[in-house]
């Protein structure tokens, strides 16, 4: 009958009691998440992004890598031939169509472990959440970052990853640039960033 | 002023207090309970949370209002009502200050104002017993069920604990007792007595750890799984009011209702007594957020096993010794 001996000791309550009073005066855990956002580590499986390279153009040769290796079937791409006159990727061939269902998607990564050009690429950001279905599929004129974005790296080199082997293209349009924090949050919008979150990125520099 | 105007406006104003602190005791055990589980608590509507029970009350009053189709209507709609009037009507007669010169606080200065309270009170359980009944659905049966059976066992304990301070006081009304704590506070002489009264007036308003009326992880939400919308309100407003019921009486038959404590008079005795019964809501919420809830079994063997017997024998100790030196 251990249980009864503790039901009527009321030392053991009045310990409880004061554990839970204790309680209510440690440092709570919670980020009021709206107006404050967590940073992810920059190796986070988020939405996808298509780089560029720093010359503007496009780094999807159209190979259709990734919609094969998908695991989740959630990768259309329909490749085309480069036009003398209009030229979007430096090789032959270029995407024409390239759509991710969102919602197919299991953010494993494999996309962009089979891309040989580092065309797609998984960001942090994580708030995709909308009212209709169809507005999970991302065409490229969602995934594609803007001619005018920033400086990324590529995804190997991002810390704690596998340093990059030789001959990628050092200098990569990205969305997600380090400068300015790999943000939870669209670009456009206000970085607010935490400390902490932050302090992931810098990390591995000093390490080095 | 006429005798119903005086009635009226006190009335008013009572009811106007009660709903107030019922809401913000609410917020207040929210906030509570979310620190000492380290969480922030509501904090989204208004600064601090503050502006949490209008959007509660407005929730609420949107939400539809069900009836199961097995349901006796009739007693199903009135359940809510008559936990609610029983649990405001008690304030008709608590004193919150002194009174002076004839005029009082409360609405009705009764002179049996314990057995009236006492009275009002178990009658609270009639809504929650035919709430359950007439709901027509098993979960609510068994919470009004084991609602009675809990009721029977610690109101006994309850109103024994009641009888030691009535011995000392000498008298039944509420602000005789009061009155005879301004030397010291009820607590010092019946510390037993009100350790038995604090744990029977949780069994009472069935709070956790007792509150196996609701008990949601066996009896989804006891006596009122079927009701919704304001009707439900209506039975979540009756909880916190009777909790501070109990919290008042707690503070006038133990606590030494409005007497400053040390002598410290500058504080007026209203603000004491609010303090006392801020107090006794803030030791219920700790205890909610501490204790498991008790087993049936052990709950109806500790009433009748252990609370009775040591309410019976504190009233017998305190008559003898009144009866020795008083």
């Amino acid at each position: 009958m251990a249980s009864r001996k503790h039901l009527y000791n009321p030392g053991a309550i009045l310990k409880g009691l004061s554990i839970t009073f204790g309680f209510m005066f440690r440092k709570r855990p919670t980020i009021p998440y709206p107006s404050r956002k967590k940073q992810h580590s920059p190796r986070f499986h988020g939405l996808h992004e298509l780089r560029r390279y720093a010359d503007g153009k496009e780094r999807c040769i159209g190979c259709e890598l990734c919609s094969s290796v998908c695991p989740a079937n959630a990768i259309t791409v329909i490749g085309a031939e480069n036009s003398p006159d209009d030229r979007r990727s430096p090789g032959e061939r270029y995407a024409a169509r390239y759509e991710i269902d969102e919602l197919r998607c299991i953010f494993c990564g494999m996309c962009e472990e089979a891309c040989p050009t580092d065309a797609i690429v998984l960001t942090p950001r994580f708030e995709m959440a909308d009212y209709r279905r169809g507005s999970f599929i991302y065409d490229k004129d969602r995934l594609l970052v803007p001619p005018d974005a920033g400086v990324g790296m590529p995804p190997d080199d991002r810390p704690g990853g596998i340093p990059g082997d030789l001959g990628r293209v050092a200098e990569i349009k990205s969305t997600t640039d380090v400068d300015s924090g790999y943000s939870a949050t669209w670009r456009g919008e206000i970085l607010k960033t935490q400390h902490e979150g932050l302090a992931i990125l810098k990390k591995p520099e000093a390490e080095k | 002023m006429p005798l119903w105007l005086e009635v009226l406006i006190k009335s008013v104003i009572l009811l106007f207090v009660v709903v107030t602190s019922f809401a913000y005791a609410m917020l207040a055990e929210r906030k509570i309970l979310g620190w000492m589980q380290l969480r922030p608590g509501p904090n989204r509507v208004g600064p601090w949370g503050l502006l949490q029970p209008a959007a509660d009350a407005a929730k609420l009053m949107l939400k539809e209002d069900l009836t199961p189709e097995t349901a006796d209507p009739l007693l199903y709609k009135l359940a809510p009502f008559i936990s609610l009037l029983t649990a405001f009507s008690v304030y008709a007669i608590i004193p919150f200050g002194a009174s002076a010169s004839g005029q009082t606080w409360a609405i009705g200065n009764v002179n049996a104002g314990i057995l009236l309270i006492l009275a009002i009170g178990s009658l609270g359980v009639y809504g929650i017993c035919l709430g359950g009944w007439a709901s027509g659905s098993k979960y609510p049966l068994l919470g009004s069920v084991r609602s009675t059976a809990q009721m029977i066992s610690y109101e006994l304990a309850m109103s024994l604990s009641f009888v030691g301070v009535l011995i000392l006081a000498g008298t039944t009304s509420l602000d005789g007792i009061v009155n005879a704590q301004a030397r010291w506070w009820f607590v010092l002489p019946q510390f037993v007595g009100c350790i038995i009264y604090v744990i029977t007036a949780v069994a009472e308003t069935n709070r956790a750890p007792f509150d196996l009326v609701e008990a949601e992880t066996e009896l989804v939400a006891g006596f009122h799984t079927e009701y919704s919308g304001l009707r439900f309100g209506l039975f979540f407003i009756a909880e916190y009011v009777n909790m501070l019921t109990v919290s008042c009486i707690a503070t006038l038959l133990f606590f030494g209702g409005w007497n400053a404590p040390l002598h410290l008079t500058f504080i007026p005795g209203v603000a004491w007594f609010v303090i006392k019964v801020a107090c006794f809501m803030f030791f219920y919420m700790w205890l909610r957020a501490t204790l498991p809830r008790l087993r049936y079994d052990r709950l109806m063997a500790f009433g009748w096993k252990v609370l009775l017997p040591l309410a019976t024998l504190n009233l017998v100790v305190t008559a003898i010794v009144v009866a020795y030196t008083g």
